[in-house]
């Protein structure tokens, strides 16, 4: 397949006429260069956007209370109610869809001390069960047990921004205390997480303490400030969302259409959101990068149409001595595809620079971002350029085609 | 060798055109023939037909034992490759492939090998006195040397006849009775030569002449001391 004489006739016409391959070139460069680049932008901005999301189960959801704010059942309008432990046991009989059921106590705007070392913190009490709804990445020591839990241990597990403003010069702070609003802690572990959609404020500056040890220190009684909850393979958590809803509405006494008396946070529609918003971005870049590249590829077929009409006199003598129709089909065709393919190619190139200029520049910044294409799309682009490549040189190849060799000879 | 019997030949348009009434002609192998006529008798009709590049309506045309007739494009283009050698008026020369490319082409079409075609192509410019030439595109040489090197892109696929159509018509007369001498030396190695010219000068070179009038063969006259005929004086 490989034959220098044909690649060598190939690269004599490109190089012929240069600044006019350039410039054909350029069209095709440009929208692959579009396409690419948007592509790989709207991809790393997903990857930003999902890093908010991240470890979060997605078929979790939150519930919090609100403000009765209809008269119903015989209480006024404008009554504080509150969500309680017995709700947990009670959305886990009634809804039996429900996997995990889990209390999440929260105390905001809490500042973590140790020696001279602030800053502020997001106290929160939950059960190890906890992390089923959000991964806790544990980077050293331990996620919180049934043990502590039972014995209302003092222990507490520590977000990242946490560990690095707290212990700048220790490695491993398992062991050490810490003090939030007062009350000094141990340090059990670390916690990698780094959401920031987490009903309780960014998850890497949360210091993470039993459910049981909270309710204690604050008073709490059997009030809860939130119930987490996933859906068991099989159901969705849209669909049981109304049901958890109805149940807690009952429990309390809630007016059904009284919307601002229960907030439902559910993971799934967010995430749907997102897919949805960044589906669009998509086809928008796909259709932005394919039409600048369907306009590069009428460029050369254009080009290539001059071309041949150029060269009428020479392909008409290559027909007289001896060369075949599919040898002139195979000549225009493979010069359009190697100026598509060479372009696109370049294209290619230069947007995977600039992506990594941009991730590089990012990352610089403390952000943790990746936007380059994947090998994969690469590939996918690249035998989209064949193939467009080949649809620029159907036209003109039927022209050469269609040139006779007296026509051509004659012609002077 | 090429066996022409009753060809016609009309160009279809607005008002049809009946360039070829009837031509019946047998060429044995290395006869060194020429076809003249004024423009508008249908001599290059002729050899267009001859070399292939052309079809006909009606009649037959047999090259070498080969019926002419209905040939798909890519049969066509090998018969032209293979049997036959062309010499243009207007050399017909690749402007961007230098003369020794130019002289290889045909063989490129027969997939012969590079190294292989090179080497022949080499040989065949040397003998026409250009091997100095060979690595010169076609706007560096001069006019004589251009047809040289489209002799030589002629000759090396051994083709059973040359097909030359006003071989000198753009060459000053020096080079033009070179050019001849060259296609006489041709002839008497046993190769089948014809010419197609409106130039007496040249015609009477050749050992036999067609005389072509509006579609139909006037006389066919045989020449048999061409070397008598001073070509300078008579291309005046």
């Amino acid at each position: 397949m490989f034959d220098l004489d044909k690649w060598q006739e190939i690269l004599q016409t490109i190089t012929r006429n240069k600044s006019r391959s350039l410039l054909t070139a350029f069209g095709i460069f440009w929208g692959v260069f579009m396409l690419v680049f948007l592509m790989g932008g709207g991809d790393g901005l997903r990857k930003l956007m999902a890093s908010n999301f991240e470890g979060l189960a997605q078929n979790s959801g939150f519930v919090m209370k609100g403000k009765a704010a209809k008269a119903y059942g015989g209480f006024k309008s404008g009554r504080e109610w509150n969500l309680q432990i017995s709700d947990v046991d009670l959305l886990k009989r009634r809804v039996p869809a429900l996997e995990t059921v889990t209390p999440i106590m929260g105390a905001w705007g809490q500042t973590a001390t140790r020696n001279h070392h602030s800053t502020n913190a997001t106290l929160k009490g939950v059960l190890p069960e906890y992390a089923n709804i959000e991964d806790p990445h544990i980077t050293q020591g331990r996620f919180l047990n049934d043990s502590d839990v039972q014995t209302y241990r003092k222990v507490c597990v520590i977000g990242k921004r946490i560990w690095e403003t707290l212990f700048p010069d220790i490695d491993n702070p398992c062991g050490q205390f810490i003090c939030v609003g007062g009350i000094y802690y141990q340090v059990v572990g670390v916690s990698k997480m780094s959401s920031n959609i987490g009903i309780m404020g960014s998850a890497e500056s949360t210091v993470i303490i039993p459910y049981s040890t909270f309710a204690r220190l604050y008073n709490k009684g059997t009030t809860i400030e939130s119930i987490g909850f996933t859906a068991r393979r099989g159901h969705t958590i849209t669909e049981l969302t109304p049901l958890v809803e109805e149940t807690l509405r009952k429990a309390h006494t809630l007016a059904p259409d009284d919307k601002r008396a229960i907030l439902l946070i559910n993971m799934e529609a967010m995430f749907q959101m997102i897919d949805s918003l960044f589906a669009g971005i998509d086809t928008l870049v796909w259709l932005i990068g394919l039409g600048t590249l369907l306009s590069g590829a009428i460029g050369v077929s254009n080009i290539m149409m001059v071309t041949v009409r150029e060269r009428t006199a020479e392909i008409g003598i290559r027909r007289a001595i001896g060369a075949h129709p599919r040898h002139i089909l195979t000549q225009i065709m493979a010069e359009s595809m190697v100026l598509t393919v060479l372009a696109g190619m370049s294209g290619i190139v230069f947007a995977v620079l600039l992506l990594q200029g941009v991730e590089t520049v990012l990352l610089a910044q403390g952000m943790e971002a990746s936007f380059q294409m994947s090998f994969g799309t690469a590939i996918g682009a690249t035998a989209v350029l064949c193939l467009l490549g080949s649809a620029a040189g159907i036209a003109p190849s039927l022209r050469a085609l269609a040139i006779k060799p007296i026509e051509a000879i004659r012609d002077e | 060798m090429l066996h022409l019997q009753n060809l016609h030949k009309t160009y279809q348009g607005a008002a049809p055109l009946h360039v070829l009434r009837g031509i019946t002609l047998d060429i044995a192998p290395g006869e060194f023939v020429s076809i003249m006529g004024a423009s508008g008798s249908g001599k290059s009709t002729l050899l267009n037909i001859l070399g292939i590049l052309d079809n006909y309506d009606e009649g037959e045309y047999i090259l070498d034992g080969q019926p002419i007739k209905n040939l798909s494009e890519s049969r066509a283009a090998d018969l032209r490759n293979r049997m036959i050698g062309f010499i243009f008026q207007n050399f017909n020369l690749i402007p961007y492939k230098n003369a020794l490319e130019n002289v290889a082409l045909p063989l490129y079409y027969q997939g012969v090998s590079r190294k292989k075609r090179n080497a022949l192509a080499l040989e065949h410019l040397e003998r026409l006195g250009l091997r100095e030439w060979a690595h010169h595109l076609p706007n560096e040489l001069s006019g004589g040397q251009k047809q040289r090197v489209a002799i030589a892109r002629a000759l090396i696929t051994k083709p059973r006849i040359i097909l030359a159509d006003e071989p000198t018509g753009a060459l000053d007369s020096h080079t033009s009775a070179e050019v001849m001498q060259l296609l006489t030396e041709l002839n008497a190695e046993g190769m089948t030569v014809i010419i197609v010219t409106h130039e007496s000068g040249v015609a009477y070179r050749t050992k036999k002449i067609v005389h072509l009038k509006d579609g139909v063969i006037e006389s066919i006259e045989e020449n048999l001391h061409p070397s008598d005929n001073p070509f300078g004086d008579l291309m005046k």
